[in-house]
């Protein structure tokens, strides 16, 4: 089952979109669109899934149009064709065409945000920034408290509740976030690269912690950054974005393994493959396969899962492995590709 | 050259008259409700009036060095405003400072009554705001003298009058403070509680209004200096206060009373400003 479906869906802004859209089908590009509308293309032509409990990472150059789409999910944006739909219950609801108070209702119990700059309010406690979805929601105020307290203490804050969140650290300020958008029990969660403006560490440390909660939780996870190493530790299944569209959908491996176009190459070239990669991706493209000189039949085959990084040091023995399945990693072949083919 | 003089002196365009014209029209046609203005002002007047004037001045001194106390939460605040009444008293101007502080008083509840509410709806319709300005910088540079006649001729003499021409003078203030309050307030936050579910309603009163507030304090506080300053031109339309002895000293040229006086008033302003001022918990 789903929990967020794009259907082919576009986001113009300033005006009506009419021609900016037909100029988009012909495949012209944002600046181009701009010139000779003086509308911005935000996305054209985005279709894409997050299954329930699935993370999917919009991933992509700045400006390439990830807040965007986001932004579609909950309204922020509104959608100029296409359509978004969002699960509420056992039903899929479109947000371009819900009413008013759907949308009121979608904003306050399904679907709920998490901000690259914190978006906390300043003058307000901890407690009362985490409490800002429920006391939208009208929830009152005792019970409130309880649950911001539960809240409060799965991302590490107890016995801040009632600090200015100024007093804070920025990462801690995010953990505040975090608890807010946890604190509403929506099952779908937007995050716009929630820990870009975050020291190395204290991301690392915050990745782990989210990679905790969804375990516990099992959110249906929309989220968008453009740190690559974030993109495929968090996500079960990466969307690139370049210029306002999504050019490749798939797994961390399917991506590495097989870029669309040359920007997708590029993206990806800098990632680590060590963790990403395994035995089957290099072992289905490895040249000659089953015939040639093959490895001994007496050895152990690898399983097609077996990460690149145990790969490489089981080849540091022989020239070539089998692999479960059929098909075999060679010591050149794997050198080869990690230096570029 | 003189044709073309003749030209633009020849018919001169009527805007005395029209503006004549206009309150003429007012006055007929609309006499009820300036009436009834000012009865409900003249009865806010009244009873700000005796708020201040009918307990002994040692209670009213009291009562304002507590207020000191509650807003600001420093006992050097609240002595300097302990001292800075009986300044006055001793000066002999007690009366004179309270009719004055009605004055301050009842402008401030009308031009906070009336000034944030539109300078909030102004901040969320910047296209009518693009249209109000020239209208806000008018009420500020046009000579108050101008609309003391306007206030004399719908109001008559007296504080309402005086109440009239300072509200004018002041209200713009804080429509531009408010305005600019909830105009600056960050998209971030605005956009937070939208995603979060906030109507219209919510957003005002918990994210707009909250991030405003040091501005609309500041509103505050420019609009009772802006209301003192006014106090010895009400005077001139017959309201009475410490306007009052300011204009007797100048028609008599009196250095003395008129120095007093003015101290007097700049006393007041020191003191009211250190009670209202705003900072932000931190
Ligand atoms: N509200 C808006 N009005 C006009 N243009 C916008 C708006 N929001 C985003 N854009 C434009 O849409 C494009 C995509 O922006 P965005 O989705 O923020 O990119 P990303 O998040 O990938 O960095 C950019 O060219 C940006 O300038
Ligand atoms: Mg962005």
């Amino acid at each position: 089952m789903n929990a967020i479906e794009f259907d082919n869906c576009s986001v113009i802004f300033g005006g009506r979109p009419d021609r900016s859209l037909d100029l988009a089908d012909e495949g012209l590009d944002r600046a181009a669109i701009e010139e000779a509308t003086g509308q911005v293309m935000g996305v054209h032509d985005a279709t894409l899934e997050v299954a329930e409990g699935e993370i999917v990472v919009l991933m992509g150059l700045s400006g390439s149009g990830k807040s965007t789409l986001l932004r579609a999910v909950n309204g922020l944006n509104p959608v100029a064709r296409g359509d978004v739909r969002v699960r509420m219950g056992d039903q899929m609801i479109s947000v371009p065409a819900a009413s008013r108070d759907m949308l009121h209702r979608l904003r306050l119990n399904h679907v709920s945000m998490v901000f690259q700059q914190f978006g906390l309010l300043p003058w307000r406690s901890v407690a009362d920034n985490v409490g800002l979805g429920m006391e939208l929601a009208g929830i009152a105020k005792a019970q409130r408290r309880s649950r911001v307290a539960a809240q409060l203490a799965t991302v590490g804050l107890e016995g801040w509740a009632d600090r200015q969140v100024q007093e804070l650290s920025g990462g801690m300020q995010q953990r505040v976030g975090l608890a807010r958008a946890f604190a509403t029990e929506a099952p779908i969660l937007l995050m716009d690269e929630p820990f870009s403006a975050l020291d190395p560490l204290i991301r690392t440390r915050l990745q782990d912690e989210l990679m905790e909660l969804q375990r516990q939780t099992r959110r249906s996870i929309l989220f968008v950054s453009h740190d690559l190493d974030e993109a495929f530790k968090l996500g079960n299944r990466i969307a690139l974005m370049e210029g306002g569209r999504i050019v490749q959908t798939g797994t961390a491996r399917q991506i590495i393994a097989d870029p669309v176009s040359d920007y997708v190459a590029d993206f990806v070239a800098h990632m680590n493959p060590l963790d990403v990669l395994t035995a089957g991706d290099l072992s289905a493209r490895g040249a000659g396969g089953r015939a040639g000189a093959g490895p001994q039949a007496e050895e152990a085959p690898l399983s097609a899962d077996t990460p690149l990084r145990q790969v490489l040091a089981a080849l540091a023995e022989r020239e070539a492995l089998p692999v479960q399945g059929g098909g075999v990693v060679r010591r050149a072949d794997v050198l080869r590709r990690l230096t570029g083919r | 050259m003189e044709r073309l003089t003749e030209l633009v002196t020849g018919h001169k365009i009527p805007v005395g008259q029209g503006a004549e014209w206009v309150f003429d029209w007012l006055t007929a046609y609309a006499g009820a409700l300036f009436n009834a203005l000012a009865a409900g002002m003249q009865a806010m007047i009244d009873a700000i009036l005796f708020v201040l004037t009918a307990p002994h001045p040692f209670a009213v001194i009291a009562a304002f060095m507590a207020l000191a106390y509650a807003l600001q939460r420093r006992v050097l605040i609240s002595a300097g405003i302990g001292l800075g009444f009986l300044f006055i008293l001793n000066q002999g101007y007690w009366h004179e400072t309270m009719q004055s502080l009605t004055l301050v008083l009842a402008a401030c509840v009308v031009c906070m009554g009336l000034g944030v509410p539109i300078g909030i709806a102004l901040a969320h319709r910047p296209r009518l705001y693009a249209w109000v300005r020239p209208l806000l910088d008018l009420m500020q540079t046009l000579p108050t003298f101008v609309y003391l006649i306007p206030a004399i001729v719908f109001f008559g003499i007296g504080m309402v009058p005086g109440l009239i021409a300072t509200v004018i003078f002041v209200l713009p203030a804080p429509i531009r403070l408010t305005q600019l309050g909830i105009a600056s307030t960050p998209a971030a936050l605005r956009e937070a509680a939208v995603a979060f579910g906030a109507t219209p309603r919510q957003l005002l009163w918990k994210v707009e209004m909250p991030s405003a507030l040091p501005q609309i304090m500041t509103g505050l506080n420019q609009t009772i200096m802006l209301s003192l300053s006014m106090v010895v031109i009400a005077a001139l339309v017959g309201a009475s206060g410490l306007g009052v002895p300011v204009v007797r000293a100048l028609n008599s040229v009196n250095t003395a009373l008129g120095f007093e006086s003015g101290l007097v008033i700049v006393v007041v302003a020191i003191m009211l400003d250190r009670l209202l001022r705003f900072r932000r918990t931190s």
